[in-house]
């Protein structure tokens, strides 16, 4: 049976991992190798490195990181943060990743997702959707969480997938860093939309979190920072405790 | 030197990086005719079937020839599937005929459960999703030098929508929605349908198993 995933993420500043909440208020956890090694070690099931900055400072994702964090993982790699051109994704894919994660230039420039998709394939094609409750309506939100992007979050979904995506990562703004659990209702409103996997990101703070984003959220992978790199719970006894609660899991 | 065949299907950083950590030199023949000098053949590859419409018959001709003389070859993912006959998502393109079988979509041959078939709130993880990504159990069918050290049971990275049938050469099989070939070998050819260089310690095993058969 097909494991669910658990993915650690790498927010990047200045070559180094940082984590804020709610998308502000960033503080410094580590140096990026260093932190997928021990990921690695402890058998995450992929790694994604997101340049946080990046786009509000229009730089572009470090190749210098990534080919440091890609030597010796043998896992799949993401990595998004300033991908806003088909030369800057095959900077980051020649560098060592397996996947570009797109968000703010899939949304100023769909047909991105199209394009890189013919060149690499789907399954290199990640579209990272951001989204904050509006009412009953799910906003989508562009330049880190910044600015409304006029458009509902399954709907966007729909046409990424359309459009050539191969993976949605779906981040609820409002549970950002705050690890009061995921955004199940967000989360499977998506899922069931598509046929794409969904990785639920925002709001980890406990292994039962995983459960229900899993379960009651229909997410196909799971997404964590901050519990991850301060070392609350390990990648190791998550996914054990999540074996014994009877979600398939990689082990 | 083992070729690694680039026929534009996807990027090769990935696959090269895992064969530099095992030691094993590589190289990217430029035309079918430097195929004649390689100790080995890999033809990785993801996406669409179509792609290997780049491998024309002056490519199958050579891999074939060196196939032929004893040359280990290794099929990843599309390579795998191009190991085939064909594949039902380019009917027009023959594959390499090495290996008896049409590949054909998962999902294909049964109603297909669409995530919204199961109404919200039930705690169903069980869902098929097409395509298939993520990591996946290896059934092992019986014993091949490519599977060597490889415990069944053991967990390997899979993304793609097409899957080649269970036959004969079938060494492992894994399951979503329907059993597939996930590794089969043949002598000396085999494919897994899975990235090794994806796929932690357990890829890099088989691609050492692959190594071993070229000596």
């Amino acid at each position: 049976m097909l494991s669910k995933r658990i993915i650690a993420c790498l927010d990047l500043r200045d070559g180094l991992v940082v984590k804020g909440v709610n998308f502000e208020g960033l503080r410094t956890a580590g140096d990026p190798a260093e932190l997928a090694r021990r990921y690695n070690a402890e058998g995450v099931d992929e790694l994604v490195i997101l340049d946080i900055t990046a786009t509000l400072e229009r730089r572009r994702a470090l190749a210098d990181t990534i080919r440091a964090v890609a030597r010796e993982l043998f896992i799949p790699l993401a990595v998004g943060g300033g991908i806003r051109t088909e030369a800057d994704a095959v900077a980051a894919v020649e560098a060592g990743a397996d996947k570009v994660s797109l968000n703010t230039a899939a949304l100023s420039n769909p047909s991105l997702i199209t394009t890189l998709a013919e060149r690499y394939g789907s399954q290199a094609v990640l579209v990272a959707i951001d989204a904050k409750w509006e009412g009953d309506r799910c906003a989508v939100y562009a330049r880190s969480g910044q600015m409304a992007a006029n458009r509902e979050a399954v709907e966007w979904a729909r046409e990424a997938e359309n459009r050539g995506a191969g993976e949605i990562l779906l981040t609820s703004i409002d549970r950002d860093g705050t690890k009061v659990g995921f955004d199940c209702k967000l989360t499977a409103a998506v899922s069931n939309a598509v046929s794409i996997p969904v990785i639920a990101s925002g709001g980890a703070g406990t292994i039962d979190h995983f459960t229900e984003v899993f379960t009651r959220g229909r997410a196909d992978a799971a997404l964590a920072a901050s519990i991850f790199h301060y070392a609350e719970t390990s990648v190791r006894t998550l996914k054990q405790h999540l074996k014994q609660q009877g979600i398939p899991i990689r082990l | 030197m083992i070729a690694l065949i680039d026929y534009h299907a996807g990027n090769l950083t990935s696959v090269r990086k895992a064969f530099d950590a095992l030691g094993a030199e590589l190289f990217t023949p430029a035309n079918p005719g430097d195929v004649a000098e390689a100790a080995a053949i890999v033809v990785p590859g993801v996406g669409h079937f179509g792609a290997t419409r780049a491998l024309g018959p002056d490519w199958i001709e050579a891999i074939l020839a060196r196939v032929g003389e004893g040359r280990p070859l290794l099929g990843i993912c599309l390579g795998m599937q191009w190991l085939f006959e064909g594949s039902e998502e380019a009917p027009d393109l023959p594959g390499l005929g090495l290996l008896g079988g049409q590949c054909y979509r998962l999902g294909a041959g049964n109603a297909r459960v669409r995530p919204d078939a199961t109404p919200p709130g039930t705690a169903d993880v069980t869902t098929i999703k097409v395509p298939h990504v993520g990591w996946n159990a290896l059934d092992m069918r019986r014993d091949a030098s490519i599977v060597d050290d490889v415990a069944t049971g053991s967990q390997v990275y899979f993304t793609h929508s097409f899957v080649a049938p269970v036959t004969g050469d079938t060494v492992a099989v894994t399951e979503h929605g329907e059993p597939f070939a996930a590794v089969v070998q043949r002598g000396h050819v085999a494919g897994v349908q899975f990235h090794p260089e994806k796929s932690g310690d357990v890829g890099l095993q088989v691609l050492r198993n692959f190594l071993s058969l070229v000596g």
